[in-house]
């Protein structure tokens, strides 16, 4: 059955088209591909096998019947932060413990009626606090690729480390992921694989829990370019119960994937040339532009004036729109709750019991940034930063395309290196959080392998709504990277 | 317009004036909440109209109901205020077990109502002007109820996302009584427009007073200069649930204010709690406990743009207000003051007279609508549009009264029946033969009769005519009421010889 796991989501939906395999045996190979792996990845938080075969034979079943849809069979994994109905999501957290909401998310809704099979929920940070998916109250989760020559546990990233985990270790086909800050990309770049964090509002946010509204927007993580694209397709479209979901097309964004890029013009913004920046991600970057070259692309130096101030602002910004979407976890409709003497001792008891140490500190300084007197000085100014970002986007996207950058400023590191140190985490995001405070698409593919032989990624960053531009690059970038590396299974 | 001086205390040191300003909360007629879908309405088995937006589920989102905006736009025309097409919704932060999010979404920089003005009507018919500071829309909480159980509190959250439009007064009223009217004036608008039922009973519309007091001629400084320093620091009444107990609230809260400061003393800004039971108030937090709510833009939600043409459209579908109404009532049907305004109060009231004056004397209909109808109507505690006689009828007896079919007099008999239930006053007055005796044989031969068995009185009405008003109801007795009074008294004239 390990040939089945080994596919990508295309070949594997080709292969039940052909009926080459069933849905149900393509369930089952993963199911136990999980069941073997889980121990020592801990990328699921919680496998559904059952849900799963049933999925599966009712989509043989429907594809008996000639109504196969878009995914029809395909094996899924949802990140825990998916409200999934009457199976339990937590977001990663211990004060959603037990909680089985009684509502579907709109992106797991699409995938399921486009025939796709859920195998279980996945692993990540805390309300996707992290950058590591150290803050899970599941414990972290192991990323399958390890240094050459080391036994020293990874990270994958995060927050959705679980879904980065699993798709490189072929536990699922592709799974559903989520980028507040970078949160799809980070990970996609540690682990080998490809992620997109789609234009703000083409997925619908109803019943993913909220970290950062504002912010919060889901994507794909999957093996390949064009499986990101079919799997992307599925879970956009517009939702009337989402405020800011956009009223728009989706186009079939695997269609992209493949197109000639000859005369595309790709920036290569000033500002992400850090100074200190491991001389193999400047050599990779470098590598990457002259695929492009080849490609008959015209490459440009721009300039992204406020790209310093991205990080300050996001680490304002989204724990202050935090700090009030928790504000619900208050132990008394749903999750945990620790009776206390009173209802403020109930209050404190359960947050201070179902939250972790992030968590808390993000809340702490979102409250703090909102508070009165202190508004004008953090928030509002945060907010001005925004705009300022968002027009030097604008302004580069007068020029050229696309932008391509770095991912994340180094390979995936140890698990334990950098939590007491907050500052270093978050400076993961450093070339991510612009895309989400600009509310612009950005793709993250595989593109080398660092001197230890651990995945780098390069980031493409597009106009809003350009999607399709940023597949279409990405498939001749995935071309010319010829990344074939898989990591050497050790679990 | 009226100026009236406004309500004085006096002190030891001196006078104190009042100064007063109203938060009114309006309950926008829906049937759907604000942000989400549930039913609204009173009365229902706790927690029964409660979405997992409202109970705050994990990523639930807001989404903002049409109806209820356009209700604070047509409330906003009424105010005669200024529409704001880009408004912004914010969340308000504090914990509470009513409130599922942990916080209101209100709209605290950006409302989508300005400035406007509120023609008051006093009781007697005067008038005076409000200024209105702004109206936004917000979203109510829950209910607590602690009195179900010594040890635990209940929570009915169908309140929970109510839509609810508060409507923020200037400091311009100076007295209990001006308050109270416009309480009044503005719940007649709303109902008006159709936006808020006004039923203040159900907690429909709940004002909270904000009261200060000031040495005479301060008030006038802050007119004309706009500067609150020329004014007392204000106390915000809370719970003042009806019109009596706004009034209640603003007498006793001036007086303690007074006190506090004749004595030396200064007034916190602080909450405080009108408590009906003892008529006075009490402390519920100062600004120093004042929650930091932490407003800001709620991100769930974009900002909140109208389409000029749809807010145009609104204004021409706004049906004619009040006060219009009021003075066309006066100019088109010749009523007093009064009596328009007893009309105008309820829309229905003034809807039910326009229809029964078609064609008839509208000033006797106003009389009989304002007076036995509505009299009627509350003694059995009905509102208009239930009454048991239709407006037709009411024309219709107006018109008997008209030609002289029948007196004013059995024109009430008439009503009675009406009310009764027996149907058009034509019909009754001919089967209870009411019709009035035009016919002077008939009147003559009475008094003739009347004449012979009274010489005395027939003596004594010639030597002083005033007496001659015993023959008329003589006359009217013998007739059973139903002779022409008019030819009584000609006849009799003529007959006594005067």
């Amino acid at each position: 059955m390990a040939a089945l796991t080994n596919m990508t989501l295309k070949a594997a939906l080709d292969g039940l088209s052909t009926k080459a395999f069933s849905a149900e045996e393509l369930a089952r190979a993963h199911v136990s591909a999980i069941a073997a792996a889980n121990p020592h990845l801990n990328a699921f938080v919680l496998e559904t096998p059952d849900k799963a075969i049933e999925m599966a034979r009712a989509s043989d079943e429907r594809r008996a019947k000639g109504e196969a849809g878009p995914l029809e069979g395909a094996s899924i994994g949802v990140k825990d932060l998916f409200c999934t109905e009457g199976v339990q999501s937590t977001a990663g957290s211990k004060i959603l413990n037990g909680f089985k909401p009684p509502y579907e998310s709109t992106v797991t809704a699409n995938l399921w009626r486009d025939g796709a099979v859920m195998l279980g929920k996945l692993n990540m940070d805390e309300f996707a606090m992290g950058s590591s998916n150290e803050t899970s109250a599941f414990g972290p989760v192991s990323n399958p690729w390890k240094a050459a020559g080391s036994n020293q546990a990874l990270t994958p990233g995060g927050s959705s480390g679980g879904s980065a985990s699993a798709v490189a270790a072929d536990l699922c086909l592709a799974a559903t992921a989520s980028d507040t800050g970078g949160s799809i990309r980070q990970p996609a770049a540690f682990t080998g694989t490809v992620g997109i964090k789609p234009t703000y509002g083409r997925c619908s946010r109803y019943g993913m829990i909220a970290f950062a509204s504002s912010l919060d927007q889901a994507g794909p993580i999957a093996k390949t370019v064009e499986d990101a694209a079919i799997l992307l397709t599925s879970m956009s479209g517009h939702d009337a119960k989402d405020s800011t979901s956009l009223d728009i097309e989706t186009p079939d964004f695997a269609s992209f994937v493949g197109k000639s890029i000859k005369g595309l013009r790709i920036g290569i913004p000033d500002e992400y040339r850090l100074d200190g920046m491991p001389s193999e991600i400047s050599k990779l970057w470098d590598e990457g532009i002259e695929w492009l070259k080849a490609a008959g692309c015209e490459i440009k130096r721009v300039s992204l004036p406020h790209t310093k101030y991205a990080l300050p602002a996001y680490y304002i910004i989204a724990p202050a729109e935090a700090s009030s979407n928790l504000a619900r976890y208050d132990g008394m409709r749903y999750g945990l709750r620790v009776d206390g003497g009173s209802l403020i001792d109930t209050y404190e008891k359960t947050r201070a019991e179902g939250f972790g140490a992030e968590v808390k500190r993000r809340v702490l300084i979102g409250a703090y940034v909102l508070s009165a007197g202190y508004y004008d000085a953090y928030y509002l100014k945060a907010q001005r930063v925004r705009r300022r970002i968002a027009e030097d986007f604008d302004k580069a996207f007068e020029e050229v395309d696309a932008l391509l950058t770095p991912t994340a400023p180094s390979a995936a590191f140890a698990l334990g290196d950098r939590v007491s140190d907050p500052i270093a985490m978050y400076l993961n995001d450093v070339f991510t959080v612009t895309t989400n405070l600009a509310g612009l698409p950005g793709l993250s593919l595989p593109a080398g392998l660092s001197g230890e032989g651990l995945p780098l990624g390069l980031q493409l960053i597009g106009r809003a709504l350009d999607e399709g531009t940023l597949f279409s690059i990405a498939g001749v970038m995935e071309d010319a990277a010829q990344f074939r590396a898989k990591p050497t299974r050790w679990w | 317009m009226s100026e009236r001086a406004p309500y004085r205390v006096q002190g030891r040191t001196g006078e104190w004036e009042l100064v007063l300003g109203l938060e009114v909360h309006a309950q926008v007629a829906s049937n759907a909440k604000l942000f989400s879908g549930a039913a609204t309405g009173f009365g229902a088995e706790p927690n029964m109209h409660v979405s997992l937006v409202d109970a705050g589920f994990p990523g639930m989102l807001p989404v903002i109901n049409k109806y209820c905006v356009e209700q604070a736009v047509k409330t906003g025309f009424g105010l005669r205020a200024e529409i704001n097409h880009v408004s912004v919704f914010d969340r308000k932060n504090y914990f509470y077990p009513d409130l599922p999010q942990g916080y209101q979404i209100s709209q605290f920089k950006q409302p989508i109502v300005g400035e406007g003005t509120l023609e008051v009507e006093r009781d007697d018919g005067s008038r005076f002007k409000v200024g209105i500071e702004r109206l936004h829309l917000e979203q109510d909480a829950g209910k607590s109820v602690h009195d179900m159980d010594p040890h635990w509190t209940y929570v009915d959250l169908n309140r929970s996302g109510v839509a609810l439009m508060e409507i923020v007064s200037k400091p311009h009223m100076r007295s209990p009584e001006d308050a109270a009217a416009y309480v009044k004036t503005l719940r007649t608008l709303v109902r008006y427009l159709g936006t808020c039922d006004g039923d203040m009973e159900k907690g429909n519309l709940r004002a909270d007073v904000n009261v200060s007091v000031c040495r005479p001629g301060q008030f006038e400084k802050f007119m004309a200069s706009g500067d609150f320093t020329h004014l007392g620091t204000r106390c915000e009444i809370k719970n003042v649930n009806s019109m009596r107990f706004i009034q209640q609230a603003i007498v006793y809260e001036a007086r303690r204010q007074v006190e506090i400061l004749e004595d030396g003393g200064k007034i916190d800004q602080e909450t405080r709690l009108f408590d009906p039971g003892k008529g006075e108030t009490r402390s519920m937090r100062s600004k120093e406990d004042a929650m930091d709510y932490r407003y800001f833009p709620d991100p769930d939600l974009l900002p909140l743009e109208l389409d000029p043409a749809w807010v145009k459209a609104i204004q021409a579908t706004l049906p004619e207000l009040p006060d219009a109404k009021r003075e066309r009532l006066q100019s088109q049907y010749g009523l007093s003051a009064y009596d328009a305004g007893v009309l105008v109060i309820e829309g229905a009231r003034a809807d039910y007279f326009e229809q029964a004056a078609k064609g008839v004397d509208a000033k006797l209909v106003s009389n009989f609508t304002t007076n036995e109808l509505l009299s009627r109507l509350s003694k059995d505690g009905l509102e208009i549009d239930q009454s048991p006689i239709p407006p037709e009828d009411i024309g219709g007896l107006v018109a008997l009264i008209q030609d002289g079919t029948i007196s004013s007099k059995i024109a009430k008999e008439v009503f009675d029946h009406m009310w009764a239930g027996e149907g058009a006053p034509a019909k009754i007055v001919e089967a209870r033969g009411l019709k009035q005796v035009t016919d002077t044989g008939a009147i003559e031969k009475a008094i003739d009769e009347i004449m012979a068995a009274n010489p005395d009185k027939v003596a004594a009405a010639r030597d002083k005519p005033q007496a001659v008003g015993w023959f008329v109801g003589q006359v009217m007795k013998a007739t059973g009421g139903k002779a022409n009074p008019a030819a009584v008294n000609q006849i009799l004239q003529t007959k006594l010889g005067l």
